[in-house]
Order: C-alpha cells, then structure tokens, then sequence
C-alpha cells in the first residue's frame, strides 16, 4: 500500500480496514489523492516585461511589420533568421527553436494577447499585482502561490511543498502557508556538521513557539534533503548558463528526489528592451536563447516526470505594438504565455488576437487583452492541481470561459 | 519569567533595545552612568563623537556626492545593453549599483561601530516608516541623498519635519508616484508624454494617511485619499535624472476647493493645499497614537501594551510630535522593563548581524558580503518593494530559510570565514562572559547544557545561533 493511501485510512479511524478489502469509495478516494499528489506547477517569471509580439510573431497581421520597421522578425521562409512557422499566422522567434520540437509533439501550448489586465505600466506595481493575483488591488497580504499552499493544508506537510529558488521568497509565494526559498540544494546545509544536532535540540525543545515551528521545519527539511541528496540522479541534460538554468535545475532535481514539492517558482530578468531590442538576433532573442534552451533542458531532465509536471511563465507586462525612437519598445500591455506539461494539449496558440490596427490597440498604443493570466492559471490549478476554491487564490476573477489548455 | 529584572538582566535589556546590541564596554557605561543618563546622552547624538564610524566609512565616496554627481559618474547608460554584450552589461550593472552599494555597507558599518547606537537605530527604524525602494528607477540614484538629507537629519528631531521632508524628496515623490500626479485638466507636459496618463494618481495620498501617519484604521475615507491627492497634484521633481529636485508645477495642480477630514481647503491655495495636509495628518491624534504605537513596538514589544501607547501618544500629542520626548516616555516607563517584555523580540537580520559581530567585538571592514548576507535573510537594506518597509514582529523573521542563514552567519563569524570580519581570539575563549552579554542567567537549561558539552571552539558559535540570541 502506498504512502499516502496508508496516511487516509489512518486519519480516518478506519485504518484496521487496511487488513481486509477496504470499501471501494475509500480506494476511491485515496486515488483520488494519490493523483493529486505527484502534481507540479512550476511557475517562470520573466521581470521587465517581455516583448510578446517579437517572441511569437503574428506575422499574417501586416500591421505588425508597419509598426516595427527595424525590429520585425522576417516571416518564415526557408534560411535562417526568420520566425519559425506555427500554424501559418503565428511563427515563434528563431532563438526558440529548442521549443519547436515540444510544440510538434503537443506539449508546450501558447496563449497570446495574455497577461494581467490591470493598466499600471510601472513594473513594481504590475509585478505585485501579478504576484498578488489581484491586479488594481494591494491590499491582500500574501501570494496567490502561497494562497494554493493554504487551501490545501494537510497532516503531514513536506518542506519543500513550495519553493522558490533564489535568496528571497517572491510575493508570489510569500504569506502564512510555509514555503521556502533556496539558493542552492548545495548550500542547504549547515556549515559546521558538528553543531546540529546540539541545534536541532535545542530549537526543537525551545520554550519559544515561533523559533521552535521554524528550527523544527528547517532541520526536518536538512534532513530530509541529506537522505534523499545522494539518490537525485544527476541532471541528463544541459542547462544554459544564468539564473533561469541554475532554478529550473534545482527544481528538477527537488522533482526527482521526491520531496513533496507541489509548487516551484524561478525567474529570468532582463526583458526591459528600451533600447536596441534587436530582431531575429540582438538583445531580446539573447535573453530568448536562454529561456528556450532552460525550458527544453527542464522537459529533457524531468523526461517521463512531466506527465506530472505543469511550467507557466508570465511577465508583468508586453510592449508597445509601435517600436520607439530608439529601436526598442517601451512598457506596454498585453503579452504571451507559455504552458508546458505532459497533460497540456500542446501544439496550437490560444487566445483570442485582438489585431493590430491603430483602432483596436489598447490605449493607442499597446496590444489588447483577450485572456486573463488567472483564467490560464486557474485552469492549470483547478484542472492539474485538483483545486477547487479559485475563488480564494484569485478573488474576485473568474473566468468567462475555459482556456481548454488542458488534455 | 515572573518576577523582576536582576540589575544585570536590565543593562542588557535597556541596551538591546536602545542599541545594536550590548558590548562589554556599554555595558560597563550603563552601569556607571545608570540607563536614564546613558539614554540622555545617546539623545543628543551630535554631542557624542563618532571616530571610529567615520574612518570605517570615510572610503565610501559615493555617501557624499550630491544627486546631479551620481548621475553623472554613475549614468544609467545603455551602450553595453544595445550590443547585447553580457559582461560589459554586468559591469555597468555594477557600477551603477556602486551608490547603493556602499549606502547598504555604511548603514551596516555605523549599525556595527557608531557611538551613536540610538540615534542609528531610528535612522533605520524611520527609513523603515518611510520606506522607498532603491530598485525603483531612478530610485537608484535618489536613495543615497534621501538617506543622508531627508531621514538622518530628522531622526530625532519633530515628527512634521521629518514628513515634510519626506513629502518633497524626490526619493518619495519618484516611488510613490506623485511626482505624475496632476490635475485631469493639466495640460500635458512634455515630461508625461512617455508613461503617464494625464489625471491624478492615488498612490501617494493613500499610503501617506495608511503607512506614513494616521494608520490603516486612522479614520480617514477613500473620498479623503481622493482630496489629498488633489492636494498634492503638482508636487513633482524638476530633471529627475539630473540634480533631481523638489518642484511644485502650478500648470499640474488641481486648483478647486477640498475637503480633508472634514477640513475645507478652499481654492488657489496652490503649493500650500499639501503642506496644509501635512500639518492637519501630524497634528491628527491617529497619528500620535499611530506612531506611538510603531515605536513603542520597536522598542518594547511587537504587541505593546495599551497604557505604555497611551502615554506616548500624550507625549506626542503635548510636545508637538518631539521624537526624543516620545523615545524619552516609552524607554523610561517602569513597562519598559517588564519581565514579560525581556528577550520578547525577534531581531531583526541587521539587528541580528550587528549584535553578533558587535558582541565578539568583531573588526568589521566594508565587504559586500556581509550585506550580502543581510539580503540572504530576507532584509537586503534600502531594497524591501512594498510602500509599509520590513516588517517588526517575530513571524516575519523566523523562516526555516532565514533561521539558517542566522546559524551559518554564526558558525562562519565564529569561525573567522566571513570576509570582512575579524573576532579576536580572545573574544572568543570567555564563553560565560558572553553568556552575561547575551542572557545573563537566563539562558534554558538546554542550552547551558549544549554550551557545557560543545568544545571550546564551537561553544561561541553555538550560543550566537541559539534561540536566544535571535531575540533582543
């Protein structure tokens, strides 16, 4: 009997029903959390505010080459340099080929003229907001990530349910439910060996409530990710250099030794392309090259673990649809969002395109919002993570219709 | 711990709360000159001289450039960023984060090494209360002169000059937004061309009554955010990226007549509708109460009691918001030293750093890593995002995380592995003299036992990452 079946029946009183055939409804149910277990959501976030025209280009709408005249990416044809065709309007930037093949093979979908709809250009507010999960409102204390964590309290929590990798816990997993941020697997440790145990004691026989809960949780996960270290087989593929290779490999390694980790989050910055953003190649498709390379790494290591894996990513906000005076974009609205997993019903760009021309661009200058990054999220937490109260994680939103991003 | 404080436990409590931790040598002041003549002289900080902190800090040249300097030495240029070269981006990278980075190691330096250990600690506690964020744009550049010009000239001074002071600096007027801010009539300006949109912006007005003086629950309306934001229309900075200064512009005020908290401010009253506001918030007795709260948290405990707020609140009230007569009312009241109150806060990462390395008298040089450090356990300084600054109650600081990075500062300062510090060796052999610093026959039977069983070289390391010495 697995784990977590063990662990139901025990907290239901009815654990001596394990010796005899349990009633169906139980065996149900324990599945039920079973599958829900293994399931991942690891969430990318891309500070700065990418430029989602240039990354998939609708290069069908020709008003986008009107308002990009040294910026555009040349439609696809055969030579290199050129968008990489998806379905005949959108072609993804050439410095994402690594993500064509996942795209092909169904597991990497695409939902553009997404993001948060509040209007705010300013990156510090479009951040929170996107990390609180209430865009125009601040007042909610914690992240929408940390929000899941709380909804789904249980008897034995894992310390590594969510983790951010990085020193310091994003908004977007900071609040009451413990998660924690990790700079490195490696550095997770004590620097001198000889002092835990002396430690562990005393923090575990503390009189002090609040050091004693976050000593016990600290060694307890020391502990447990000294057990497991040693058995994480090593990473099978090669991340680029860079903040988004180092989290997404910690992640996948955190994934592999099967801590319990329920909800990951890494970031990549440098998206802020005022100036010389460049086209098929220059800055932009630098900062490209790297997340393509890290999310098709992340696919290669996790290989049959991504049937349980769900990554999004997500920037604060697009770029304006006109390139400015200085061969960059300044900060816009609407952008793109990437969905990859096992269970996503890949291969096809969602979203509704709101089109370019100068009428229906949002407050004259920006790409329109059709979908809203909670209705993306939401899907993804109600359909892979089984949760059922959105109303908590994103209050006051709800979708107006499925996304359909999931198998 | 139910009955009073032994004369010892006092010292150490007085001086854990007024200072960045006891020293051997404060101790043995306190305990000469007695805590209210100690507290009287700490109050008059421009009458201690401070030697050692000005030669520690003497290097960091950036500290006195003005504004319209650190522009021009440190541009925001983007010539490495357009050829898309990732090292010369990391370099210019760096060099523009020079200002910040040494203002993050001297605001550590003086925490560590200033003799004017009170006077420090309200720098940091009003930087707090009137927090920016150095990773705001220009911010960048406006943190050092916000810090040197706005809050360590009123830190102990009247509560409506600091928030006059902090109203008009760019710093404030950059992060909150106001500078933006304008009637939805303006004209449009040239300098709003880009990002903004015409018509006023709420951002300032709500967190100056919610953060800054009457408090969340201060009584004030959204209707009244509105009015104060009226007011403030025009407050803005002439050449943000140049010399960056204070500048009403009457073309984007909003001329019409407010009501704020139930008091009319009729029209054309210009540049003064704002600073009626001020006068009108820190007159309010919200405010009084507000900050008496604030400071008697920082000082007594995250849940201070009601009567020790109540005073302090009449005394801000009597003096007109005299910061030392506040600090003078809350650090001599007889609650000060209640024995519930005794070790019943958690230190916060600076305040944990620069006790530990003032407790094993460590030589301290600037390093980046020590503020590394800082940022490791979640206060990396002049950069918390959100408007209300690092929070100062114990569950904000007791992440598994955080704990860690605490035990490892210890092992690796004990251990002389922390570039920057140096503990003499002698600090380090009298174990039961640095009990007496840290908890004087107070430590658990638990850790005494662990001190008795742990070498002689771990022992220090040990008590620096004990429970006890997370709290002050």
């Amino acid at each position: 009997m697995n784990q977590s079946r063990r662990a139901f029946l025990k907290s239901t009183g009815l654990g001596f029903l394990a010796l005899a055939a349990p009633p169906s409804f139980l065996v149900r149910a324990a599945g039920a959390e079973q599958d829900r277990r293994g399931k991942i959501l690891v969430v990318v976030f891309q500070r700065g505010g990418m430029d989602g025209l240039n990354v998939v280009i609708p290069f069908k709408d020709r008003a986008y080459y009107t308002l990009r005249p040294s910026i555009a990416v040349a439609e696809p044809a055969a030579g290199e340099e050129r968008a990489i065709d998806l379905d005949g309007f959108y072609g993804l930037h050439p410095a994402l080929a690594p993500l064509k093949k996942l795209y092909d093979g169904g597991q990497l979908a695409i939902v553009h003229a997404a993001g948060s709809p509040d209007n705010s250009r300013s990156h510090f507010d479009a951040q929170d907001y996107m990390e609180i999960g209430t865009p125009g409102l601040k007042s909610l204390p914690d992240g929408w990530l940390n929000r899941c964590l709380g909804e789904d309290r249980r008897a034995e929590e894992s310390p590594f349910r969510g983790v951010a990798v990085g020193a310091q816990l994003p908004r977007m997993l900071a609040g009451t439910a413990p998660a924690l941020s990790i700079s490195s697997i490696e550095e997770f440790r004590l620097r001198n060996l000889t002092l835990m145990p002396a430690l562990q004691k005393l923090y575990a026989n503390s009189s002090d409530p609040l050091l004693r809960r976050g000593g016990n949780s600290l060694f307890d996960a020391m502990q447990r990710m000294r057990a497991i270290e040693a058995k994480i087989p090593p990473s099978t593929a090669t991340y680029p250099m860079g903040r988004l290779g180092v989290g997404l490999k910690q992640i996948a390694r955190l994934i592999k030794a099967d801590v319990g980790l329920e909800i990951g989050f890494a970031e990549i910055e440098g998206w802020d392309t005022h100036v010389a953003e460049g086209g098929a190649t220059g800055q932009l498709a630098n900062r490209l090259k790297e997340l393509g390379a890290a999310l098709a790494a992340f696919h290669q290591d996790l290989g049959d673990r991504m049937e349980d894996v769900m990554v999004v990513t997500m920037s604060e906000f697009g770029r304006t649809a006109r390139e400015n005076g200085n061969r960059g974009t300044d900060h816009g609205h609407a952008n793109v969002m990437f969905v990859l997993g096992g269970k996503v019903r890949g291969g096809k760009v969602y979203g509704r395109w709101p089109g370019l021309a100068p009428e229906v661009l949002y407050e004259n200058r920006d790409l329109a919002l059709t979908t809203d990054y909670r209705a993306v999220c939401g899907e993804v937490l109600a359909r892979h993570l089984a949760q059922r109260n959105l109303e908590k994680i994103f209050p006051g939103f709800r979708a107006p219709a499925p996304v359909g991003l999931l198998v | 711990m139910s009955v009073s404080l032994t004369s010892e436990q006092k010292t150490v409590h007085f001086l854990n709360r007024t200072s960045f931790g006891p020293t051997f040598e404060s101790v043995q002041r306190v305990q000469r000159l007695g805590a209210r003549a100690y507290l009287d002289e700490q109050l008059e900080p421009e009458k201690i001289s401070d030697a050692v902190a000005e030669e520690k800090t003497a290097g960091l040249k950036t500290m006195r450039l003005s504004t319209r300097e650190l522009f021009e030495l440190y541009p925001p240029t983007k010539t490495a960023q357009a050829q898309g070269d990732r090292a010369s981006m990391a370099a210019e990278m760096q060099q523009r984060r020079l200002s910040l980075q040494e203002l993050q190691q001297a605001r550590f330096l003086r925490a560590v090494h200033s003799q004017r250990q009170l006077y420090e600690l309200m720098v940091d506690f009003w930087s707090n209360h009137f927090n920016i964020f150095a990773g705001k744009g220009p911010d960048l550049w406006l943190t050092t002169p916000y810090d040197r010009e706005v809050i360590r000239p009123h830190a102990l001074g009247q509560f409506r000059d600091l928030l006059l002071a902090t109203a008009q600096s760019p710093a404030m007027l950059f992060y909150l937004d106001n500078w933006l801010s304008s009637s939805p009539n303006a004209a449009p300006m040239r300098a709003q061309a880009i990002n903004a949109r015409r018509g006023i912006n709420e951002n300032y007005a709500r967190e100056l009554m919610e953060l800054h003086t009457l408090g969340v629950d201060g009584g004030y309306t959204q209707e009244d955010v509105r009015e104060v934001a009226r007011c403030f229309t025009g407050w803005t900075i002439l050449r943000p990226r140049n010399e960056a200064e204070f500048y009403f512009a009457p073309r984007m005020h909003d001329p019409g007549a407010k009501t704020v908290l139930g008091t009319r401010i009729p029209a054309g009253g210009g540049m003064e509708d704002g600073t009626k506001v001020l006068d009108l918030l820190a007159h309010h007795p919200s405010t009084a109460r507000f900050i008496a709260t604030k400071l008697a948290r920082r000082f007594v405990a995250d849940e201070p009691a009601a009567a020790l707020v109540n005073q302090a609140a009449d005394t801000f009230r009597r003096t007109d918001g005299d910061i030392r007569a506040v600090l003078r009312t809350i650090i001599n009241a007889p609650e000060f030293y209640a024995p519930e109150f005794y070790r019943a806060k958690v230190k916060k990462p600076l305040e944990f750093a620069a006790s530990a390395l003032r407790a094993t008298n460590a030589e301290t040089k600037v390093t980046h890593q020590l503020v590394r450090y800082l940022g490791r356990m979640g206060e990396p300084l002049f950069l918390s995002r959100p408007p209300t600054g690092y929070a100062d109650v114990g569950a904000a600081w007791a992440s598994p995380d955080m704990l860690l990075t605490r035990m490892n500062f210890a092992v690796d300062l004990v251990g002389n592995r922390l570039d920057g510090a140096k503990v003499p060796p002698n600090a380090l052999r009298d174990v039961p003299a640095l009990v007496r610093l840290v908890a004087p026959d107070s430590l658990s039977a638990e850790t005494r036992e662990a001190l008795a069983q742990a070498s002689e070289k771990e022992a220090p390391a040990l008590l620096l990452a004990a429970p006890e010495f997370q709290r002050r």
